[in-house]
């Protein structure tokens, strides 16, 4: 137990976004200054990301408690009459962490995980680190069981019986196949070779999903752990992470680990005594997200254009430099350890029939609250945006949740009660994904939204298979006409042809997934297309082509506040006089908007 | 874009030191052009064909890679160096208004230098920051929540920076007094 109190200060990317440098240095000059005697460290993202600069305390013989938007100016006050007076601040207090006593002033603090609407239907078994350990210093996550499954494992059981435990625990890969996870260690133990390697795709292209960053910079550890089990399983001694490059920090923490571990001899030779060896590289990936699809990440590691290649054979049998080789997620290998901590009935008991434990979403887009939940596979898409997300802001109406980023869906209003596991989502003509949620209200234009994922798709396509890289074109020029007011009515059938045929001829799950976002759009809000096309409308006010921005004399007050906002002087009026905007000159910036204190600016479409 | 002065001994100065920290096996290539880039702020044709002389490959396998991987540039970066989320939470909050602000302010466009070589504009998907979308990341600094009227803001900040405020002085005038406190509030 700690003797001194301890200050933490949630320091990943969102929150040194947030301002995390700026408030860990006003925490150091607070406790200089009053000459206090505390230690002060720092964790990864607890998943409260709307909450960040997260700042905790906790005093010996006291619960933890959480501190939520904490600003540099404010911290040092903070945290001196939490240490020195025992008062605890209700402007930023969020909820209390674990046991001990409070003065009773302050029972009424809500229990961080089981009381706070975001953790209550969570359940944290691969983000159980996240938040409670620093990730750069290696005896914080050995004393929380860290690297215990590992020992478990090499000092107890035969390779086959732990391959046997996975397959028991019915873990399916998290990096949005779902293919599972025993199996494919079967596979690649099987396979004949004399040289075999374990490859983490830590790759996470998907536009808007930040899980695996999470986990990589909260607990490191833990993907080393998973990974090393299934070294020892599948009979590798060598292993390669493949991370995203725009992750310096996940790169760094996961480069100190690995060199950490090593020094405890949890990598390297003769691990923990035993005839075992295991080495660990990291490899920054350079931007490219069809390297995220295994064939092609594994070109990249090679050096070489990251291009899929046909399917069979599989990596199992003849991956990395020709090897066998069992490649995993990084959500995939964090849940290797509680496998075997918990057990992999403990670990089946928990999810569906055919989709076992728990599933990291990021949860972005018109939502209350957002960040990174943990919840058991089979929880209801109602009960992620309602319950732990908080809803939409405002009066805002729900209209939509996409799943699974570009290779994913948009799910209507009316299936809200879909449990979300891997096949549900997928006869929903979404797909698990990697576990991006956006969710949506009326203010999102589907057919936009359609377009954007497309873009980026099309953008990505690697060009080796034809129906890829010119359908995916073809079907984008089509989507560009609809927004822009173009459309033509043979255009829905034209984009259902071409979205069937991509899916079903195109060589990687790029090319095979690419035109979900269209095609469920398309399913669940074809009246939106016909809109677009029909009347040149779009309902919900975003495409800019088919929109004005008008201003409405009653509600203007004549403050010029807009025309000198305007970028290209195309508002006219005089002062205290209603003012007028010229369509024709107006670029739709929406400077005037933003300016605008009596909202008299309308779109108007 | 043509080479400055002096700039060719500096390439091949640079690339030669980063090439002899590897051996020549083709794995090493992205870390090499990563090195390099880092070194550099790009990859210029120069310092590819040096590359593959010292791996022994052909200097179309290393354009090859070079061309493929968004991460790689071909054009020297701006000294201030303006990248723009377009990830999915950005790009339903207004990302493309935030970038056609840019776009505008900076008369280039998406992927371009202006031609001074003071300011480059870049998409990125995701910085997983998507709490405080709209992002931008300036220089490494991750700026959230913003809005055209902030873009103004962040390039006089920018421009400040650079002349002591000099050139700005008659564009800043223009604004109202409320505005210039509002900005003053901002930081
Ligand atoms: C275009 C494309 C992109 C992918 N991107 C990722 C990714 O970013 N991260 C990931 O783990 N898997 C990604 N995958 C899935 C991988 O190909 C592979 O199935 C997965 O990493 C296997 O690990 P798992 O069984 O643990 O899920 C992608 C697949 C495709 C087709
Ligand atoms: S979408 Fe912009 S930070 Fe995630």
């Amino acid at each position: 137990m700690t003797a001194k109190p301890k200050i933490i200060v949630g320091l990943g990317t969102c929150g040194i976004a947030a301002g995390g440098q700026d408030v860990y240095q006003a925490i150091e000059k607070a406790l200089a200054e009053n000459n206090i005697d505390a230690e002060l460290t720092q964790t990864g993202c607890i998943g409260a990301c709307e909450n960040e600069v997260l700042v905790d305390i906790q005093k010996p013989g006291q619960p933890r408690i959480t501190y939520g938007k904490v600003p540099p100016e404010e911290v040092g006050n903070v945290v001196t009459e939490h240490i020195v007076k025992d008062q605890i601040s209700r402007d930023f207090v969020l909820g209390k962490i674990g046991e001990g006593d409070l003065p009773a002033e302050y029972e009424d603090i809500p229990v961080f995980f089981e009381e706070l609407p975001f953790y209550q239907k969570q359940n944290r078994l691969c983000l159980r680190n996240c938040g409670f350990i620093n990730p750069e210093i290696i005896d914080e996550y050995v004393a929380r069981e860290g690297y215990e499954a590992l020992k478990k494992v090499i000092t107890t059981m035969k390779p086959e019986e732990v391959v046997e435990e996975v397959k028991k625990s019915g873990l399916r890969g998290r990096g949005g196949g779902g293919f599972p996870s025993g199996l494919k260690w079967e596979f690649t133990m099987k396979a004949e070779g004399d040289k075999k390697y374990i490859v983490c795709n830590a790759d996470e292209g998907d536009p808007g999903a930040f899980m695996d960053r999470s986990i990589l910079e909260g607990d490191p550890h833990s993907v080393l752990e998973g990974m090393a089990i299934a070294g020892y399983a599948v009979g590798a001694d060598e292993g390669y992470i493949y991370c995203r490059a725009e992750y310096p920090l996940a790169v760094k923490r996961l480069k100190l680990a690995i060199e950490q571990a090593k020094e405890k001899n949890f990598l390297g030779n003769n691990i923990l005594g035993a005839d075992f060896n295991f080495d660990l590289k990291v490899k920054e990936g350079a931007g490219a997200f069809v390297c995220g699809e295994e064939t092609a990440l594994l070109m990249s590691i090679e050096g070489k254009r990251g291009m899929p290649r046909p399917r069979p054979p599989f990596p199992a049998q003849k991956g990395l430099f020709d090897k066998p080789t069992c490649l995993n997620n990084v959500e995939t290998f964090g849940n290797v350890p509680v496998v075997f901590l918990k057990g992999a009935d403990y670990f089946a008991s928990i999810g569906t029939e055919g989709s076992k434990g728990t599933k990291v979403f990021a949860l972005t887009g018109s939502i209350n609250r957002t960040g990174l939940a943990e919840v058991p596979m089979g929880i209801t898409i109602q009960e992620v945006v309602y319950d732990i997300a908080g809803g939409l802001p405002g009066d805002g109406e729900f209209k939509a949740v996409q799943v699974g980023g570009p290779s994913g869906g948009c799910i209507p209003k009316d299936l809200l009660h879909l449990p979300i596991d891997y096949d549900s989502l997928t006869d929903a003509g979404a797909m698990m994904g990697s576990g991006g949620l956006v969710i949506m209200g009326l203010d999102t234009c589907m057919v936009d939204i359609a377009r954007y994922f497309l873009t980026f798709t099309q953008s990505e396509s690697c060009g080796k298979c034809t129906p890829c890289r010119e359908g995916t074109k073809r079907m984008l020029e089509i989507l560009q006409r609809i927004t822009t007011g173009e459309g033509e009515p043979e255009d829905i059938e034209k984009l259902k042809t071409l979205g069937d045929a991509i899916s079903s001829t195109s060589l990687c799950g790029l090319g095979q997934t690419a035109p979900n976002p269209v095609l469920t759009t398309l399913r669940y809000f074809q009246d939106e297309y016909e809109k677009h096309i029909f009347d040149k409308r779009c309902p919900a006010g975003i495409c800019v082509d088919l929109l004005i921005y008008a201003i409405d004399p009653e509600l203007c007050d004549g403050c010029r506040r807009c025309v000198k906002a305007c970028p290209v002087d195309a508002i006219s009026g005089e002062k205290k006089e209603p003012h007028v905007i010229d369509t024709e000159a107006c670029i739709k910036c929406g400077a005037c908007l933003e300016k605008c204190k009596e909202e008299a600016i309308k779109l108007q479409s | 874009m043509e080479l400055l002065e002096g700039e060719r001994e500096e390439i091949l100065n640079k690339v030669n030191e980063i090439v002899k920290g590897y051996d020549d096996n083709r794995e090493n290539l992205i870390p090499i052009l990563q090195k390099v880039q880092m070194g550099i702020g790009y990859l210029p044709l120069l310092a590819q064909e040096k590359i593959a002389e010292a791996l022994n490959i052909p200097p179309v396998d290393v354009y090859g890679l070079a061309t493929f991987y968004n991460q790689f540039r071909l054009n020297p970066p701006g000294k201030h160096q303006v990248q723009v989320c377009m990830g999915t939470a950005c790009h339903m909050i207004g990302g493309q208004i935030i970038m056609d602000s840019f776009e505008r302010r900076l008369e280039i466009e998406e992927g371009e230098t202006t031609s001074d070589r003071e300011f480059s504009l870049e998409r990125v998907a995701c910085v997983g920051c998507c709490a405080i979308a709209p992002v931008v990341v300036i220089n490494d600094f991750v700026e959230g929540k913003v809005s055209p009227l902030r873009v103004d803001g962040i390039m006089l900040q920018l421009q400040e920076g650079k002349e002591d405020s000099n050139s700005l002085e008659g564009e800043a005038e223009d604004k109202s007094p409320e505005e210039k406190n509002e900005r003053g509030n901002q930081e």
